[in-house]
């Protein structure tokens, strides 16, 4: 009985990878070749030149100083380093033996013309979403504006077994929602459109969905951001953490432009989404996008909420005052304490002003006069002087430096009239010369 | 006539009293090496010693100096080489270098009379010693460093 069992286990199993074999093959698309002429209309070929920038295409099969569409980028995938493949109309190394139809398969099901199952670092399973009519118009703009070049794709540093293609037939099963994108009738024209772009050739769930341990983007946190090469794709719905929501607005401006005014700029992997990429849609599409991503975060317009926010920010952000010393206090770090500073002891030659008894004095005139005329050589310490501040201070400043010290070192009452003071004592130094 | 000792000379000038020292040092004596800034002592840049102390030039009449002993960067060290100046150099303190020779005749004499200074020490001291191209932190680094080598060693800087 048991070995009966056994034996049906295993021919059950190898019946059904004998099955998955089967379920997981791919026929090779016939290769078309070069001297075929493909004929495309500037119409078609300027709308792939759009929908291409707009699935950033080049981006991610570009080699840093690479020729563009060449392929080879390296993406670490956290299963192995993949190498994005030459997609230019080289015949060879590119894609240029491949049909309309391998195109079409390779973007809708993730397979080459040969049958082989491609990597989801490539976003079929956003590309799924579609239409025929969109995918040909790339495919126009390629084979008809992108320069062949010969350039042999490295090898994927995959590990066994995740490197055997045919697996990933069982991934697409687990985790591919294929098919174009159907709209949904109780949502607007414009919703429906940005969703289309959004889930399809824009495939923002690509960075912006955390994966499962698969490497799948999490149908049950969609959007809900994830880390990207180091860098923090941010959460497009209530979870991103800006305190000033992300309006449809604000969604449209910055995919335009790579900045919105209330939020931070296109940097880092997002910067050439917007600045090689998405800028290029029309106005409409990029409205429409605005619309669709402000629905998962549940934005909405309201101005008195957002003014609220903004100016409380401001507000935290001003200056402290109490750093803004007042003008005796700032006159006195910059062109006193370089000499009367000290500490622990106090050194002969650098007078502590604060037991000093010319800011203790009923009147101000002895400190006056020395900050007016300085100390000279022949006077207190031979040999060691006091600048004279006569000609650098006015009588404000001069009095506002006895002021603070007045005030900050002793418990004397405050000198009355002190910049009338500073003044008649400059005065009568001047006529005495 | 003025009689002083600047960088260990004794020089005699025979110039108007109310010249300021800086103007002395400059065009009368010859040694460029100390700067003017602002005019007003409020950026450091023409600090001289005047009997050990720094001191801003620019603003000290040449009758105030009168008998005194004053050095400027050129007489700090016969080889350039006062602990700060090492510091200096080896943490590339400058960058314009306009205010330099202010900053370490300033620095020099700060450590003279506190060896071991802490931060706030420093930025009291050197608050008075501008910086337009915003060295300050390189500026206080030196400071620690030429502090630290210092440390036990006796110097008439």
């Amino acid at each position: 009985m048991f070995r009966s069992i056994l034996l049906g286990s295993v021919v059950f199993g190898v019946i059904g990878f004998i099955g998955f074999l089967i379920y997981a093959h791919e026929p090779a698309i016939d290769p078309i070749t070069q001297d075929n002429p493909q004929g495309f209309d500037p119409e078609t070929v300027e709308k792939g030149r759009i929908l291409a920038a707009a699935g950033y295409c080049s981006t991610c099969h570009t080699a840093e100083g690479g020729a563009p569409f060449a392929g080879n980028l390296p993406m670490a995938t956290g299963f192995g380093t993949i190498y994005s493949t030459n997609i230019t109309p080289d015949v060879e190394t590119g894609i240029g033996a491949w049909s309309q139809v391998a195109f079409q398969r390779a973007m809708h099901e993730g397979v080459d013309r040969e049958g082989q199952h491609l990597f989801p670092a490539f976003p079929y399973n956003h590309f799924t979403k579609m239409t025929d009519e969109d995918v040909d118009a790339i495919y126009a703009f390629i084979m008809t504006d992108v320069d062949p070049v010969p350039s042999v794709q490295k090898e994927n540093g995959l590990p066994f077994p995740l490197n055997l293609r045919f697996l990933q037939a069982g991934w697409k099963l687990l985790f591919v929602d294929s098919g174009v994108y159907q709209a949904d009738a109780s949502e607007s024209d414009a919703w429906n459109r940005g969703a289309y772009l959004v889930e399809g050739v824009t495939h923002c769930g690509a960075c912006h969905t955390p994966r499962n341990a698969l490497g799948a983007e999490r149908e049950d946190d969609r959007f809900g951001g994830a880390e990207v090469e180091q860098w923090i794709a941010p959460a497009l719905t209530a979870a991103n953490p800006s305190p000033v929501p992300w309006t449809a607005a604000a969604f449209a401006e910055f995919i335009e432009t790579g900045s919105a005014q209330l939020h931070g700029i296109a940097a880092g992997p997002m910067s050439p989404v917007v600045h090689a990429g998405l800028r290029e849609l029309s106005e409409d599409d990029l409205n429409a996008i605005g619309v669709y991503l402000a629905d998962q975060d549940g934005a909405h317009d309201s101005d008195a909420e957002v003014a609220e926010i903004v100016n409380a920010s401001l507000a935290e952000g001003q200056p402290d005052k109490s750093y803004r010393m007042e003008l005796g206090e700032r006159l006195y770090a910059t062109t006193c304490a370089a000499c009367h500073y000290n500490v622990e002891q106090i050194v002969l030659g650098r007078p502590d002003l604060g037991i000093n008894s010319a800011t203790r004095f009923s009147e101000p005139d002895n400190l006056i006069h020395v900050i007016l005329n300085g100390v000279t050589s022949p006077e207190g310490i031979p040999g060691v002087v006091m600048p004279s501040f006569r000609t650098a201070m006015s009588d404000e400043e001069v009095a506002a430096i006895a002021a603070y010290l007045r005030a900050s070192r002793t418990d004397e009452a405050a000198w009355p009239e002190l910049s009338q003071k500073v003044s008649t004592i400059r005065a009568e130094a001047t006529a005495s010369e | 006539m003025i009689n002083l000792k600047i960088n260990g000379r004794d020089v005699s000038l025979d110039i108007d009293p109310d010249t300021p020292l800086l103007w002395a040092i400059r065009d009368d004596i010859g040694l460029t090496g100390t700067k003017f800034g602002c005019g007003i002592g409020m950026c450091g840049a023409c600090t001289v010693h005047v009997g050990g102390r720094a001191t801003r030039s620019c603003i000290t009449p040449l009758s105030a100096v009168d008998g005194a002993e004053i050095t400027t960067i050129e007489g700090l060290d016969p080889n350039s080489n006062h602990p700060v100046q090492e510091a200096w150099r080896d943490l590339q303190v400058p960058q314009c270098g306009y205010c330099q020779s202010g900053q370490i005749m300033q620095a020099a004499a700060l450590l003279k009379d506190i060896p071991d200074p802490s931060d706030d020490d420093i930025d009291a001291v050197m608050t008075g010693n501008l910086c337009r191209c915003m060295t300050y932190v390189r500026i206080r680094s030196a400071i620690r460093q030429a502090a630290d080598g210092k440390k036990g060693v006796s110097t008439d800087g």
